[in-house]
């Protein structure tokens, strides 16, 4: 499935991808305060550097420079893995991603995804549930009665949204006819967006997205203020710093995600730029996930699990059904 | 029961927002007035003719509540004279670390010797530094704030701060 790519491009354009990711992680917490910031009459950061530009920096060398605290009961192996889990699943997700037409330079072809996958939608789930470990092991890892319960808190969040999820995205597959997340991409750029056809679904998709990176309202795994954290309170420094760039890259790879699958990643209405569409399109995306934190109040626990379970699922799951009879129907 | 349209309506008034300037106040470049009865750093006062108004009866020291203030007293000689009294403070400390401003001690003082002025600027990088001795409380503040004027505020100053 490699349309004759040589396997060094591949691993040179993963490296890429990995420090473009991680950059865009950094700006993402910036843009986050800043635009919160101004969204709530502030200004957000505006001391390191122009505009606050240097405050992920800065944010980076003290998380890196602070004291890496280890709780005394931890259970030490597992306590360290828990966080690279989380990382390392949040980044892989995005190998799958198409974000380009694919080139010719020189004379190698290279293509406009890292690996192309013929199940991709399903890696993409698939590490998201083993993401959930990421949760579970540092809550228990931690060996601190909160900790456990923020991370039974969390399972239970992540486990019934990756279901609305999951189900959201069946009428796109049926529709696309395939996994294969390049194939999803062509169709919708040789027929239609899907988000048009699918507007049930890619609200569905949006709302489990918040729920699952854990972003306000449906941020219970946090709950900054009332609840101080869940299964990351035993963290702290750069371990800590690794749970939160999970839970930010998985805000930009799902919202790539969604890019993906119901805005024709890297098509354009107009003008064939590929990557620069494609950029813009998850820019927005992650803007609107911001303006929803600024904009909603958190939920209560039993609201946030009867509009998973009462509201989001049954909407999914009548949309995917209809659009099933419909394809069945038009063929 | 959720409300759909109320939900939506908030999304517009946040996004209102952004398009309004920022009500922060930029601190370090803009500094709020402090009003004329903000009790901040101490200051130990002098009397015209330069002679030391505290006489290190250490009244303030027994009304702190903080137990910051330390005042070691000597008695005044024809040849060393510090204070019009019989005696003065040979140390004057006053521990900031552990002052909570509560201003007692200038309520305590019989000759208003020493006040709290306006500036709270006062952090250090050591807590070392914050032992104030009396050199330094009678020195003028390095550090100065502005301060609104009294004429805005209908409160009276009380006769031991505008004394000062």
């Amino acid at each position: 499935m490699n349309n004759g790519e040589p396997w060094w491009i591949s691993l040179i354009k993963a490296a890429i991808i990995v420090n473009l990711v991680m950059l865009a992680f950094a700006y993402t917490t910036w843009l986050e305060r800043k635009l919160l910031g101004r969204l709530q009459l502030r200004y957000g950061p505006n001391r390191a550097g122009p505009f606050g530009l240097l405050q992920p920096i800065a944010d980076l060398i003290k998380l890196i420079r602070k004291e890496s605290f280890f709780p005394a009961a931890a259970r030490d192996s597992v306590y360290i893995v828990a966080p690279v889990i989380a990382l390392f699943t949040a980044l892989a997700a995005f190998a799958v991603i198409p974000f380009g037409a694919g080139w010719q330079i020189w004379h190698y072809h290279v293509n406009g995804e890292i690996a192309n996958v013929s199940i991709g939608l399903i890696l993409i789930f698939a590490l998201g549930s083993v993401g959930v470990y990421g949760a579970i092991v540092g809550g228990w890892a931690s060996e601190s009665k909160f900790s456990l319960l923020g991370s039974m808190r969390t399972c239970a969040q992540l486990v019934s949204y990756e279901v609305s999820l999951a189900l959201s995205v069946l009428g796109v597959v049926l529709m696309g006819q395939s996994l294969n997340l390049v194939e999803i991409v062509n169709k919708q750029g040789a027929t239609i967006w899907f988000f048009i056809p699918q507007l049930a679904g890619m609200f569905v998709f949006f709302f489990a997205v918040i729920a699952e990176t854990s972003r306000p309202p449906f941020d219970l795994p946090e709950a900054d203020t009332e609840l101080v954290a869940g299964y990351h309170t035993e963290y702290g420094g750069m371990r800590w710093g690794l749970f939160q760039t999970a839970e930010y890259i998985n805000m930009i790879t799902l919202s790539a995600l969604a890019v993906t699958l119901f805005f024709a990643g890297w098509h354009g209405p107009w003008a064939p730029l590929g990557p620069v569409w494609f950029l813009l399109k998850v820019f927005v995306l992650v803007s609107i996930l911001i303006w929803v934190r600024a904009s909603v109040p958190r939920l209560r626990y039993d609201q946030l699990m009867s509009f998973g379970w009462k509201v989001l699922l049954p909407i999914a799951t009548i949309n995917a059904v209809i659009t099933a009879l419909l394809v069945v129907w038009v063929d | 029961m959720p409300q759909p349209i109320d939900s939506v309506k908030g999304f517009a008034v946040t996004f209102r927002q952004l398009f309004k300037k920022p009500i922060t106040q930029q601190y370090p470049e803009f500094k709020r007035p402090m009003y004329p009865r903000f009790r901040g750093r101490h200051r130990l006062h002098r009397h015209q003719d330069g002679l030391e108004k505290c006489v290190g009866c250490s009244l303030c020291a027994a009304a702190c509540p903080a137990d910051c203030i330390r005042v070691v007293a000597a008695e005044n000689t024809p040849d060393n004279r510090v204070s019009p009294g019989e005696r003065y403070a040979r140390i004057y400390e006053i521990n900031m670390s552990r002052c909570i401003f509560c201003g007692y001690c200038e309520l305590a003082c019989p000759f208003d010797a020493i006040t709290l002025g306006n500036e709270f600027e006062i952090s250090e990088y050591s807590r070392d530094d914050l032992i104030y001795t009396k050199d330094m409380l009678l020195a003028e503040p390095i550090k100065r704030v502005p301060v609104a004027d009294p004429d805005l505020y209908d409160t009276p100053i009380p006769y031991y701060k505008a004394s000062s």
